[in-house]
């Protein structure tokens, strides 16, 4: 009989359990949907732009000059708008429900009347207000003697000179979304996975298995190949939905930013479901072995599960709309934090190289440290079945 | 070569204030079946946790071939825990090879011996199928091969009977037998005492976490009362009463049992039987591990 080394016996055993992963249809059909659901938002997103591409206004012949400055004030607030002239009324009122048009000035060429559908489009509705005023200060300047274009260019030249003391990073809406795309992916797939080790623990206590096993192996690494052989199985699933996330996005011409950036983000993505998950993996193989029954795996890693969804929840509530944010700053450099935070951060661009270094560097530190605990945890309880193990009892015993 | 085979040496163990082992020692030499009994929670189970390092023993030292057990040679025992587990959502072939490769055999050799033992232990037909899916009786068998699947030189098996029809207790009975004509040393507990008697050439009897007796069955038998079984139909109830040497009988049917004194010829006994008309039987009843079992486990209460 041959000698089995440590690092071929952890390898057995993570074989083991990427071949009953891979197996499983559990997990095929979850890979499947979530590439769907990503390729398909995709697509929804491109359909979406599309259609939204401007807004169509007809005029009436009195209506030509309001119309000719319509698009450049439209430009001026980031909307792109279009004009096209109408012969009569009643023509364009039929356009304007039918959806052809948005919009239908019928106006007398002084005041500015619009007839719409139902509701005026914000920012149509903005731009008209804002060629309304520009009317209103003409008539009263040339009451007043003056000249409504020279005001205009004076008034034009005039702005507040802003000194910023920290450059603003220019966050881009793509880049967001590639965020809160990472932020959901790696939220799933450690609280998954995670989740699959505490049950792949308890498994094997539950039907008793673990003591056949623990005759010949060392409790260590049953730990280190079940955590090893489960992670890998996640990894292939991350890469295989940000790879088509990433392929779909270009493909569809949704994703405009550069295929480096786009790389860039699914490299972090990797590397931080790799951290996130070695870290909440071994604490849940711990907090695992403590019960003997599925139904209790909910409570015994709920103390882990709390930092997870505390971290991803208020990442993906705040970040959206307030990428800077100061909490999730410090949250993202907070090690049972970062691996929800910090990937969602680093999509959306604009992270510090101190932070994203710090904070890959703190997990790191930690992950030894608790995997000593966990293992001290996991050798204590494991072969206790029936009543729950209380976690000071593991740690205490010898 | 007396001392080579897998020797348990003093070990104790204590959870909190229960004393689970005090000094536990035996040997079970190579080619040696040993049979280990006590009522339940005398510290069979816990004996053979520690010996598989399942569990840490407080003191004391498990040996093999002279030397403290390790990990790799544990590798080499076949183990069959009390609380028996499979993966239950695993096929059987499949398993099997898995937990033969995690004791060091090449998968070639691994799926070799796994046919073989599922063929001679009647479960090779459900080889591909998972083992939630069997019968419990069947469940027992592959459990079985588990122990036996890496071909082990040491045999640590806690109930190995319980839960087996009568043809499984025989095929294991063999399997038993055949290992130990290998030279491999095995010991295993059991209830079923009969069973124990007819199979092993030494017993120990455990009580309290103690070995109270330990030895051959006949060395162990050696100084009880000795029984004499008289079919006499035509005597009288007490014709043996007022007999030399004779301190108690007892009717078991037509049957009558005395209890001699050591040292009494039985032979004034029978010409006493055939003085009162026919003897169908004389026999001398030599007493079984059951009544051994129950004499150790009760002197020792009344004693301790």
């Amino acid at each position: 009989m041959n000698q089995l080394g440590n690092w071929a016996t952890v390898r057995l055993i993570a074989g083991r359990e990427i071949k009953v992963r891979l197996a499983s249809r559990a997990y095929r059909v979850l890979t499947i949907v979530m590439v769907v659901i990503v390729v398909g938002l995709c697509v929804a997103l491109k359909l979406f732009a599309g259609a939204s591409s401007g807004t169509h206004v007809g005029y009436l012949p009195a209506d030509a000059a309001i119309a000719r400055e319509l698009p450049a004030v439209g430009t001026s607030i980031g909307q792109q708008i279009t004009v096209q002239p109408v012969t009569d009324q009643a023509t364009g009122e039929q356009q304007v429900s039918a959806g052809t048009l948005d919009a239908l000035l019928v106006g007398n060429g002084q005041q500015i009347n619009v007839v719409v559908q139902k509701n005026i489009d914000k920012n149509l509705g903005d731009a008209l207000n804002v060629l309304a005023r520009q009317a209103a200060l003409d008539q009263q300047i040339t009451r007043l003697g003056g000249d409504p274009a020279t005001v205009l260019t004076q008034a034009a030249g005039a702005s507040a000179h802003v000194t910023p003391l920290q450059a603003p990073y220019p966050y881009q809406t793509q880049q967001l979304i590639l965020g809160i795309i990472a932020g959901v992916l790696i939220y799933i797939s450690l609280m998954l996975n995670g989740q699959f080790v505490a049950q792949g623990v308890v498994e094997e206590k539950s039907s008793r298995v673990v003591e056949l096993l623990l005759a010949t192996i060392r409790p260590w690494q049953l730990m280190a190949g079940k955590v090893a052989g489960i992670g890998l199985v996640g990894l292939i699933q991350i890469l295989v939905i940000g790879a088509a996330g990433v392929a779909a996005g270009l493909a569809t011409k949704v994703l405009t930013v550069s295929v480096s950036a786009a790389v860039g983000t699914v490299a972090w993505l990797i590397v931080w479901y790799l951290l996130g998950f070695f870290m909440y993996a071994v604490v849940f193989a711990g907090l695992g072995a403590l019960v003997s029954r599925q139904e209790d795996i909910g409570g015994a890693t709920a103390p882990a599960l709390v930092f997870l969804v505390i971290g991803y929840v208020l990442s993906i509530s705040i970040l959206p709309s307030d990428p800077s944010n100061h909490l999730v700053e410090v949250l993202s450099i907070l090690p049972m934090f970062a691996p929800t935070a910090m990937p969602m951060r680093l999509a959306m661009g604009g992270v510090p190289p101190w932070e994203a270094i710090v904070s890959v560097g703190l997990v790191v530190a930690l992950i030894p440290l608790l995997i000593w605990l966990a293992a001290r945890i996991y050798r204590n309880a494991v072969l206790r079945t029936g009543a729950r193990v209380k976690l000071r009892q593991a740690l205490r015993a010898a | 070569m007396s001392t080579a085979g897998l020797e348990i040496d003093k070990v104790s163990k204590r959870y909190g204030d229960v004393v689970a082992l005090r000094d536990m020692t035996f040997e079970v030499r190579p080619g040696e079946l040993f049979g280990f009994v006590g009522s339940n929670g005398a510290g069979k189970t816990t004996t053979m946790r520690i010996a598989l390092g399942v569990l840490a023993a407080d003191a004391g030292q498990v040996r093999w071939a002279g030397e403290p057990i390790t990990l790799e040679t544990r590798r080499h025992i076949g183990y069959m825990p009390e609380e028996r587990g499979l993966y239950p959502r695993m096929k059987v072939a499949e398993q099997l090879v898995y937990l033969a490769r995690l004791h060091g055999m090449t998968t070639k050799a691994a799926t070799r011996s796994v046919q073989t033992w599922l063929e001679r232990l009647g479960v090779a037909a459900r080889r591909d199928d998972e083992v939630q899916k069997l019968s419990l009786g069947n469940q027992q068998r592959v459990q079985l091969a588990a122990a036996l699947v890496h071909d082990p030189s040491i045999l640590v098996l806690d109930e190995p009977f319980s839960g087996l029809d009568p043809v499984a207790v025989d095929v294991m009975s063999q399997v038993l037998l055949e290992k130990c004509a290998d030279g491999v040393p095995t010991v295993f507990s059991s209830h079923q005492l009969d069973l124990v008697e007819r199979l092993c050439d030494r017993v120990g009897i455990v009580r309290d976490g103690e070995m109270v007796a330990c030895g051959r069955i006949d060395e162990l038998r050696a100084g009880g009362t000795e029984r004499l079984v008289i079919d006499a139909p035509a005597a009288p109830p007490d014709w043996a009463a007022d007999l030399p040497g004779v301190t108690a009988h007892t009717h078991e049917g037509h049957r009558t049992v005395l209890e001699l004194r050591p040292g009494t010829d039985d032979q004034t006994v029978l010409r006493a039987a055939l003085a009162t008309g026919p003897v169908r039987e004389f026999a001398r009843r030599r007493p079984s591990l059951t009544e051994l079992f129950r004499n150790v486990v009760n002197e020792q209460g009344v004693t301790a």
